[in-house]
C-alpha cells in the first residue's frame, strides 16, 4: 500500500506538472516526425553536372536519358574538364558525368566506350548510391544500343527485390527503430532525474526518514519509469502504425512483452545514473553519455557487422540491439514467436544484472 | 567603462571556476568529444565491406557455380550458401543476413537458349533501408564483373556491354565513410558544448534562485550575457583543438585546409550555438525543460538536419526549409571542405556570413528577452 502510494506520487510528479508532461510527450513526437522523414539516406533531387566533349549522336542520346529521369533536380552543363574541379569544390553538384571526345566514334567502331562519373567523396555514401543510379541509366542505354545494332547480348539479368519494405521507404525503417530508441530515452530520463531531482531539492532526506524501506523507495523510483517508458513505446506504436501508415504485421502481445523486458533492463541503468549524480544536470549528462554509444553501436545507424571485430561482442551487452531486431521484426516481418523469444531472453539477464547492481549500489549510498 | 570591464572579468572568473569545479562540464568538454570521435571513427561506418548475404543455389551446373564463386570471392560479401531459400528465411528475419541471391534451378539451361532470359534474384531486407540499397548496389557490381569475365572466356554467350560507367570519387578516393563522419561529427561536438552546456547554466541560476541575486547586483544585461558566453566559448575552442588533434593524429583524417579557416568557421558556429543555448535557458527557466528543448533544437538538427549524414535534397520540402535555419548546416559544409578538399574561400565566406547573421539575430532576441525578465 505504501509502495503503491509512492509509485502514484512519482507518477504524479512527472505527469501533473503541465510543463514536464509536455516535455515527456511532445519532444519524442517531434523527434519521431522529423527523424522519420528527414533521416533518409535515399538520394533524390540531386544536382549533377555534365561535361560532353563528344558531338556525336550517341552521346546526345545517352544524355537525353539523364534528362528523362526524375532523379535529378537540375543538370548543369560544364564547358570543359577544367570546370569540374571548381564545380565539385563549391558543392554546386554531387557528381559530374563526363563523356570524352571519342565516345561516339568508338561506339560506331563497335569498340568499348567509357562514361566517367566523377563523384564528391565528401559524401561518399550518397554519391555511391547516385553513381549506382547513373550506371543503371548507362546500362539501359547500352542494352538498347546493342539491340539496335543487332549485337548479341548477355541474356542473364539481375532481378532486384526488397522484402518487408518493397519500396525502401525510409520512414518505415526509421519509425520502427525510433519506437525502441525513444521509449528507451524517456524511461532513462524519468528514472535518472527522479532521484537527482529530490537530492537537488533536498526532499530526498524526507523520503529517507519516511517509514518506507530502501527497497520500497527503489521500486517506487523504478516502476514509474518502466510504466512511462512502455507507455511511450505504445504511443509511438499508435502514431507509427495508426497515423503514419507503417504496417504492423506481428503480434501486439509479443510486442508488449518485448517492450516491457527491454524497458526494465533500461530502468536499471537509469537508476544507476541517478544514484551517481548529485544534480539534475549531471543526471542529464549521464543519460546522454549512455545514450550516445548505445544508439550508435546497437545497429541503429549502421549494421553491426561493419564494426571492428573486437567491438562487436560489446554490442551483445546492449539491450537496444535486441529491441531493434524485435521492433523491426514484429512491425515489418511478422516475426514468429520462436525468434521473438530467442531475442528476448538475452535481455532478461541484462535486466536482472542492471536492476540488482544498481539497487545494491543505491542501497549502499542510502546507508 | 573600466568598472564594467572589471565586473565582466569577475563574472567570467566565477563562471570559469564553476566549469572547472563541476565534473560534468569537464565531462562535456573533454570526455564526450573523445567518446564521440571514437564512436564515429571506429564504431560507426557506412562502408559495408562485410555484408552477410545468403546465396541460394538451386542450380549446380558450372555456370551457376562460377557465378557463386564470384560472389564468394567478392570482398563486399560474406556468403552463406544454401540449396533452398527456406533454410535462409529465419536468418533474414532475425537480421543475421541482409539479403539473399537466388540462382533458380533452370538458370544454366535458360542461359544456353537463344530467346530466354536467365534471371538471378537479389532479395534484400528492406527493413534496413540503407543496407538494402547497398546489397543491390554491390550485387550489381559483382554481377557486372562476373559477366565481363565470363564473356572473355567464351564467345558463345554474347558480347559484354559496349558502354559502361566508371565511377571515381574525388577527395576520398578509397571511399572511407569515417572521413566525412569524423569531420561532420565536429559540428555535433561543438553543438553539444555550445548549446547543451549553456542551456543549463542560466536555467540553473533561476532554479536555485541565484539569478535574483545576480540581478540585484550592479551587473548589466550585456555583462551577464558576456559572463555566460565567453567562458564557454573558450571551452568550445579548447575542445575543438582536442578534436582536431584526435581526428588528424589518431584517426589519420586528412587536413587539407588551414588552421586559420578552421578556427574562423568554428568561432562563428560556436557563437550561434551559444546563442541558441542561452536563449533556450532564458526562456525555459527549468533545467529539465531547458535540456529537452536544447536537445531538440540544438542537438538533433546538428545530427539530422545538417547534411552531415543525411542528404538534405532528399528530404521533404517542409524539412528542407527548416534546414536553412540550422547553423549546423553551414558549419558541416565548411568542415567537410576544410578537411577533405582544402581552402575554398568563396564557400567559407558565404557560410560565415550566414552564421554571423544568425548569431546577430539570436543575440538580439536574447537582449530583448533578458531585459523583460529582469524587469519582472
Amino acid at each position: 500500500m505504501k509502495l503503491l502510494a509512492l509509485i502514484w506520487k512519482e507518477l504524479l510528479v512527472v505527469l501533473r506538472d503541465p510543463r514536464s508532461r509536455i516535455s515527456i510527450i511532445l519532444p519524442p513526437l517531434i523527434q519521431l516526425f522529423i527523424f522519420a522523414y528527414a533521416s533518409t539516406l535515399d538520394v533524390k533531387n540531386a544536382t549533377i553536372g555534365i561535361v560532353n566533349r563528344d558531338n556525336g549522336e550517341q552521346a546526345f542520346e545517352l544524355l537525353q536519358r539523364f534528362h528523362g529521369t526524375p532523379l535529378f533536380k537540375e543538370i548543369i552543363y560544364l564547358k570543359g574538364m577544367e570546370e569540374i574541379g571548381p564545380f565539385l569544390d563549391a558543392q554546386k553538384g554531387l557528381m559530374v558525368v563526363s563523356i570524352d571526345a571519342q565516345f561516339s566514334r568508338d561506339l560506331d567502331a563497335r569498340k568499348q566506350a567509357l562514361v566517367q562519373l566523377i563523384c564528391d567523396g565528401r559524401r561518399s555514401n550518397t554519391t555511391q548510391i547516385l553513381s549506382g543510379y547513373a550506371a543503371e541509366i548507362v546500362q539501359d542505354y547500352n542494352n538498347d544500343f546493342m539491340a539496335r545494332s543487332s549485337l548479341k547480348q548477355q541474356n542473364t539479368v539481375l532481378v532486384p527485390r526488397n522484402w518487408f519494405n518493397p519500396n525502401i521507404l525510409y520512414p518505415w525503417y526509421n519509425i520502427t527503430s525510433l519506437v525502441a530508441v525513444l521509449s528507451m530515452l524517456t524511461c532513462l530520463v524519468v528514472v535518472a532525474q527522479s532521484v537527482a531531482r529530490e537530492r537537488e531539492m533536498g526532499t530526498f532526506d524526507q523520503l529517507l526518514v519516511s517509514p518506507l524501506s530502501p527497497l520500497e523507495i527503489l521500486v517506487g523510483k523504478i516502476v514509474p519509469g518502466i510504466l512511462i517508458g512502455a507507455g511511450e513505446g505504445f504511443l509511438m506504436w499508435a502514431v507509427g502504425a495508426g497515423l503514419l501508415g507503417v504496417p504492423f504485421t506481428g503480434s501486439i502481445l509479443l510486442f508488449a512483452l518485448s517492450l516491457l523486458v527491454f524497458v526494465s533492463a533500461i530502468s536499471g541503468v537509469g537508476l544507476f545514473i541517478s544514484s551517481l549524480s548529485a544534480t539534475q544536470q549531471q543526471a542529464m549528462l549521464g543519460t546522454f553519455v549512455f545514450m550516445l554509444p548505445s544508439v550508435l553501436l546497437s545497429g541503429f545507424a549502421t549494421p553491426i557487422e561493419n564494426m571492428p571485430s573486437w567491438l562487436q561482442p560489446i554490442t551483445y551487452l546492449m539491450p537496444l540491439r535486441y529491441m531493434l531486431i524485435l521492433s523491426k521484426g514484429i512491425f515489418l516481418k511478422a516475426l514468429p514467436a520462436s525468434i521473438v523469444f530467442e531475442q528476448i531472453w538475452p535481455m532478461i539477464p541484462i535486466a536482472l544484472f542492471t536492476l540488482s547492481a544498481s539497487s545494491l549500489y543505491f542501497r549502499r549510498r542510502l546507508e | 567603462m573600466f568598472n564594467s570591464f572589471q565586473r565582466l572579468n569577475a563574472l567570467i572568473k566565477k563562471e570559469g571556476l564553476q566549469i572547472v569545479r563541476d565534473p560534468s562540464s569537464i565531462l562535456i568538454a573533454v570526455v564526450l568529444p573523445v567518446l564521440l570521435l571514437f564512436l564515429y571513427g571506429t564504431g560507426v561506418s557506412l562502408d559495408l565491406d562485410h555484408l552477410r548475404i545468403g546465396l541460394v543455389l538451386e542450380d549446380t551446373a558450372p555456370d551457376a557455380r562460377s557465378f557463386a564463386e564470384s560472389f564468394v570471392n567478392s570482398r563486399y560479401f560474406d556468403v552463406k550458401i544454401a540449396r533452398d531459400r527456406r533454410e535462409l528465411i529465419p536468418d533474414l528475419e532475425r537480421g543475421k543476413i541482409r539479403g539473399m541471391v537466388v540462382v533458380p534451378s533452370y538458370f544454366s539451361e535458360f542461359r544456353r537458349l537463344p530467346d530466354t532470359v536467365a534471371p538471378i534474384q537479389v532479395i534484400a531486407d528492406g527493413s534496413e533501408a540503407n543496407t538494402a540499397n547497398f546489397v543491390q548496389y554491390y550485387a550489381q557490381a559483382a554481377f557486372s564483373n562476373w559477366i565481363q569475365q565470363e564473356v572473355a572466356d567464351s564467345e558463345l554467350k554474347g558480347l559484354p556491354p559496349l558502354i559502361s560507367a566508371e565511377p571515381r570519387f574525388w577527395y576520398n578516393e578509397t571511399l572511407e565513410s569515417r572521413y566525412f563522419l569524423l569531420s561532420g561529427s565536429l559540428a555535433i561536438i561543438m553543438t553539444l558544448i555550445g548549446t547543451l552546456l549553456t542551456a543549463l547554466v542560466v536555467s540553473r541560476e533561476w532554479e536555485r534562485g541565484t539569478m535574483e541575486a545576480l540581478i540585484s547586483t550592479p551587473v548589466g544585461k550585456w555583462e551577464i550575457v558576456g559572463g555566460k558566453t565567453i567562458p564557454y566559448f573558450f571551452l568550445g575552442m579548447i575542445s575543438m583543438s582536442i578534436c582536431l588533434f584526435v581526428s588528424t593524429v589518431i584517426y589519420r583524417l586528412p587536413f587539407r585546409g588551414s588552421i586559420l579557416s578552421l578556427f574562423l568557421c568554428s568561432a562563428c558556429f560556436l557563437a550561434c550555438a551559444l546563442g541558441i543555448g542561452l536563449l533556450v535557458s532564458i526562456l525555459s527557466k527549468i533545467q529539465i525543460i531547458a535540456s529537452q528543448i536544447a536537445l531538440i533544437i540544438g542537438f538533433l538538427p546538428a545530427y539530422i538536419l545538417s547534411g552531415f549524414l543525411f542528404e538534405i535534397a532528399s528530404m521533404p520540402p517542409w524539412i528542407q526549409i527548416l534546414t536553412y535555419f540550422m547553423p549546423a548546416r553551414y558549419f558541416v559544409q565548411c568542415l567537410q571542405t576544410i578537411f577533405l578538399v582544402g581552402n575554398v574561400w568563396p564557400l567559407f565566406w558565404k557560410n560565415i556570413a550566414i552564421m554571423l547573421f544568425i548569431t546577430g539575430l539570436l543575440f538580439f532576441l536574447i537582449s530583448r528577452k533578458l531585459a523583460k525578465r529582469l524587469d519582472e
